[in-house]
């Protein structure tokens, strides 16, 4: 095989392995949930929703459904034990919010302390519109303005245009 | 647009370069507490002896309160401190076996000595979870009342003991004098 076709093939090859490497470890992230049983499908949907919602305190990166962790291993069970108590997803929230604090959440409330995190974005999203306004509005004003030429102007611009082809059939 | 105006710009710019800048330096890695100035949880337990411990046995001074667990590396970091701590007398300190089986907590105590007046077992995690632990090692300070004052994530150290701990040691006994 030459070389050139052994780098197809490679080419080929390395995206495809890459592919199947990540599926499988997507699969095994996932993979962390549905040891628990319960009582209806309704309160498995709330426990997958919930542990999707709530954020691993150790990891910090995943949430509770997707971590490996044993703080997350003990709040899913934790959550499962709330909701087959009939527990509502607020007060479930509030036990969460009470030992971890708002980091447990990854849609965080809003409260005083979180308000800059909800709106400092808009913020800077004004921000940046007014300075947008601003330079727009300073271009137009400062635009060089376009109106007809007087007759000296005129005949000065025949002259130029004059000399410029002279010079161009002189060359 | 003004002479203010024009300096508007980087006056923005240095705000936010201060902010990012302080950014670079947060250990996002610590969470805050949210039992700082609670009460400690209630508890009625078992010791990794296999006593019988509740809230009245903790202790009635200020008291460190050390998350451990045998399978913890960091924790053997930390053991030289708390045993000169415990040998010398300077504060009592409570352990908290998280996550652990009793049988390997002995012998790591065994192997590397017990500085704890007593470890309060917790297999599940579940008071871990009342105290908003999320891993070994995290050290408490508990006043005499049973309220916690501050908590430290990760190795307590020499260096740690003696920036931290043992200046907010020094405050809480003068408070508590008064």
């Amino acid at each position: 095989m030459s070389i050139r076709a052994f780098n197809r093939v490679l080419v080929a090859i390395v995206p495809l392995a890459l592919v199947l490497l990540l599926s499988l470890s997507a699969e095994v992230a996932q993979g962390q949930v549905d040891t628990f049983e319960f009582d209806t499908p309704e309160q498995q949907q709330r426990f997958r929703r919930l542990s999707d919602e709530f954020r691993c305190p150790m990891c910090q990166n995943t949430s509770l459904s997707g971590s490996t962790g044993g703080v997350a291993e003990d709040l899913r069970r934790e959550v499962h034990r709330m909701i087959v108590e009939g527990l509502t997803d607020a007060e479930i929230e509030q036990f969460m919010f009470e030992r971890y604090g708002d980091f447990i959440f990854y849609k965080p409330r809003l409260t005083r302390e979180t308000l800059l995190l909800w709106f400092g974005p808009l913020l800077f999203l004004g921000l940046g519109g007014f300075v947008v306004v601003r330079i727009w509005r300073n271009a137009q004003n400062n635009a060089p303005e376009i109106g007809e030429l007087d007759d000296a102007e005129q005949r000065r611009l025949e002259r130029l245009a004059a000399e410029t082809t002279r010079l161009k059939d002189r060359s | 647009m003004g002479r203010a105006g024009a300096f508007l710009p980087v006056a923005l710019f240095l705000g936010l370069a201060i902010v990012m800048w302080r950014g670079l330096y947060l250990d996002s890695k610590e969470l805050p507490s949210m039992l700082i100035d609670k009460p400690m949880p209630s508890f009625a337990k078992v010791t990794v002896d296999e006593l019988p411990v509740d809230n009245a046995a903790l202790p009635n001074e200020p008291f460190l309160l050390n998350v451990w667990g045998s399978y913890c590396l960091p924790c053997l970091v930390e053991h030289p401190t708390f045993m000169r701590l415990s040998e010398s007398g300077t504060i009592p300190i409570v352990g908290v076996n998280y996550r652990d089986q009793r049988e390997l907590a002995l012998n790591w105590l065994e192997d590397n000595g017990n500085p704890y007046a007593f470890s309060i077992l917790d297999e599940s995690g579940r008071f871990g979870i009342d105290l908003g632990v999320y891993g070994a090692p995290e050290t408490y300070l508990v006043d005499s009342e049973g309220v916690i004052r501050y908590r430290h994530v990760s190795v307590l150290d020499e260096t740690v003991w003696r920036e931290v701990f043992e200046p907010a040691i020094a405050e809480l006994r003068a408070e508590e004098a008064q």
